[in-house]
């Protein structure tokens, strides 16, 4: 298996050769212990515990095409302004195979102190920042994918609101894959910290333009939440169905911070996210939600840990699955409840919509409590479309598809109602209702 | 009459898991005319008002019933209630995260589609639906609800008859929907239906009391026992049968030989 790990590591040095004087910051030092890692841990099999359901030998079969500098594409302004969310936004960061694209982008003004920016910049200015930021990142769990994506650190989002700013709209960063000629690879980083009594809204969406071939998206995003902030965090993969994406998110809180995470997977041919967060503070709440729709072939798998570390935290979880034909679902819900993370409040659910008899979920739940006074639940459902349900819609003249698409977006609902944003809501519901008519 | 029946059903026989309910009916209902179908629990009633809706669970083994002259009993549920039919549930079903205003523009649209109509437009239908709910003394926090998620009884079957006034059926049939009303929702209900009575469309009415028709006043009574209607009359039939009682009619039926 470590043979397919050649490819990247082959590509590192092409890498090496693109940073020029770059390569003497204490910074590509990271870079280069991060490869090491990797190219000890190779790439998982089915064998490890983490991955025992997602087989991604297609993806470790796939020889993709780094790109290491930016490059000319053919997306103008007004193509790139249709695709997407196209709500109101503070700022709207376009990167295009893993590079940022200022032409594509709109920044908006930023108040005192607050950045909004693209990695590579900050990196040219300050690279001490970004590897401090980086190395802030805790491995719970022996993670190749992300040891890869810090070795091809390159560009990302870079987004700094200082203690007691709010930013009211919310900060879109789109990331396009484009593959016209040959399969791609982006390892995009995206760093943001809200401050203490600071707020930000921040939308992830990944979509692809043109081209057949596939592209592997191996993004690592990490917010930090100052005490008492709040950071709504919404994530949308939408990416073309040869694709591949493995999606890192990590999430530390402080003291009374909020973390709201709603990650919404409706693309690509395999799809694995991890998303963690660390309740680092006492008072820290995090709500992590999430809907995943899986068709043909598809696979989905969300692998979720709350990390209770500090006394007196909530965290709500309701992850919701719709899987259809040969689709299928992963969901793991890893809960930690720390020996001082007393009066503990966790709530874990993961509801799952089966639309055909070939579709298959595997849910685990797991929780490791060293607490003794906590509350902690959870549950885990399979269930189908009502009959009754699907009588009375049919009954009022709606078809039979119509009626399934209906019916299959009010369960995902529960979910999107929960985005503090109508206009997204709106465009969710409008994805949604799209993907499941077909 | 030189018009053509809005409902013809002709030697009607329709069993649920292999055990037969209906054993023959035969009725005929003409526009502008409200037939009431009475009869004690388990007659058979709600599952005509099933059967004629398409409910999959029942299946019709032989007979006929024709709307306007057309075969009902092939079309699916959707296609037959694009031809006019409504059925006002007597458990209407509730249904979280559908939104109310989303659900009725879908089912406007495409009883409008399927008669070569223009769909409305958000405002077109905004304009539609809130000129039905002044009729029927309707409020708009209805429209931002999940579709009778939550819902008092009353609640749930005042808004099947607002679904009836926004889709404007040719048949309607109206599934017990006095059963679990107060006698002040009862008047609102039957309120609502009169106001949508016209020359053009029909109703049936299944009921298991004649209070409702004290309200609704039917054209023909007819009272359906075990599978079969065994007496036809004028609205002075449920009159009689709210005086005597189903044993009235059952001895009845042994007479005909029912049973």
């Amino acid at each position: 298996m470590h043979s397919t790990t050649e490819s990247f590591l082959k590509n590192f040095a092409l890498l090496e050769h693109s940073l020029n004087g770059e390569s003497e910051l204490p910074l590509h030092q990271l870079r280069r212990r991060s490869l090491e890692r990797f190219s000890a841990l190779g790439f998982p099999t089915t064998r490890d515990e983490d991955w025992r359901f997602t087989n991604i030998a297609p993806l470790a079969a796939t020889h993709f095409r780094p790109v290491l500098l930016p490059e000319p594409h053919s997306i103008t302004p007004a193509q790139a302004a249709a695709i997407g969310y196209a709500g109101q936004s503070a700022h709207r960061l376009v990167f295009v195979n893993g590079h940022f694209a200022p032409g594509l982008s709109q920044l908006g003004e930023v108040g005192n102190g607050v950045a909004v920016g693209n990695l590579a910049a900050v990196i040219k200015a300050d690279a001490g920042v970004v590897e401090q930021f980086i190395e802030s990142l805790p491995a719970t769990r022996p993670d190749p994918f992300a040891a890869l994506n810090t070795a091809f650190l390159r560009d990302g989002a870079f987004i700094s609101v200082p203690n007691g700013s709010i930013i009211q709209q919310p900060i879109h960063l789109l990331f396009i894959g484009a593959a016209p000629s040959e399969a791609t690879v982006a390892h995009l980083r995206n760093l943001i910290s809200v401050g203490a009594n600071a707020q930000a809204t921040i939308i992830e969406e990944y979509v692809s333009v043109g081209g057949g071939n596939p592209t592997f998206t191996n993004p690592v995003t990490q917010i930090a939440a100052g005490e008492n902030a709040t950071v709504n965090h919404y994530r949308i993969q939408h990416e073309q169905e040869s694709g591949f994406h493995v999606g890192t998110f990590h999430a530390t809180l402080e003291r009374a911070s909020t973390v709201n995470s709603i990650t919404f997977t409706l693309g690509s041919a395999i799809v694995r996210n991890n998303t963690n967060a660390v309740l680092g503070g006492p008072g820290a709440h995090c709500t992590m939600d999430g809907v995943y729709l899986a068709n043909g072939t598809q696979l989905v798998d969300n692998h979720t840990t709350l990390d209770h570390a500090a006394p007196n935290c909530t965290s709500h979880e309701l992850y919701k699955g719709v899987l259809n034909d040969r689709g299928r679902g992963v969901f793991s819900g890893r809960i930690i409840v720390r020996q001082d993370a007393q009066k503990t409040d966790s709530k874990q659910s993961n509801r799952n919509l089966l639309l055909s008899d070939t579709a298959i979920i595997d849910s685990k739940p797991q929780l490791e409590i060293f607490a003794d006074d906590v509350k902690c639940t959870h549950g885990a459902t399979i269930g189908q479309l009502s009959d009754e349900s699907l009588f009375y819609l049919r009954a009022r003249g709606i078809g039979l598809a119509q009626a399934r698409a209906i019916l299959t977006y009010a369960f995902a609902e529960e979910v999107v109602e929960h985005i503090a944003i109508p206009e997204l809501c709106d465009y969710l519901e409008a994805l949604l209702n799209t993907r499941l008519e077909h | 009459m030189s018009q053509q029946p809005i409902l013809e059903i002709r030697d009607l026989h329709a069993s649920v898991e292999g055990k037969e309910i209906l054993k023959g009916i035969n009725l005929t209902v003409n526009p502008g005319e409200v037939h009431a179908i009475m009869g004690p629990n388990g007659s058979g009633k709600s599952t005509l008002a099933q059967v004629l809706a398409g409910h999959k669970a029942y299946e019709v083994t032989s007979g006929k019933a024709l709307l306007r002259g057309n075969d009902l009993l092939e079309l699916d549920p959707e296609e037959r209630a694009r031809e006019g039919v409504f059925l006002a549930f007597q458990y209407p079903v509730e249904l979280p995260g559908v939104n109310s205003t989303y659900f009725l523009k879908a089912a406007v649209n495409a009883v409008r589609k399927h008669r070569g109509e223009e769909e409305l437009d958000a405002a077109d239908f905004l304009a539609l639906v809130r000129q039905k709910m002044k009729v029927l003394d309707v409020g708009e926090a209805l429209l931002r609800r999940s579709v009778n998620e939550g819902f008092s009884g009353g609640e749930k079957k005042r808004n099947e008859i607002f679904q009836m006034a926004v889709l404007e059926p040719t048949l309607a049939i109206l599934d017990e929907t006095d059963s679990g009303l107060d006698i002040d929702a009862l008047r609102v209900v039957a309120d609502g239906v009169n106001k949508l009575r016209s020359p053009e469309n029909a109703m049936v009415l299944v009921t298991h009391y004649q209070r409702l028709l004290e309200y609704i006043v039917p054209d023909v009574v007819h009272v359906l026992y075990k599978g079969r209607i065994i007496k036809s009359g004028g609205k002075e039939l449920a009159l009689e049968l709210e005086e005597h009682g189903y044993d009235w009619v059952k001895e009845h039926a042994e007479e005909v030989g029912v049973g």
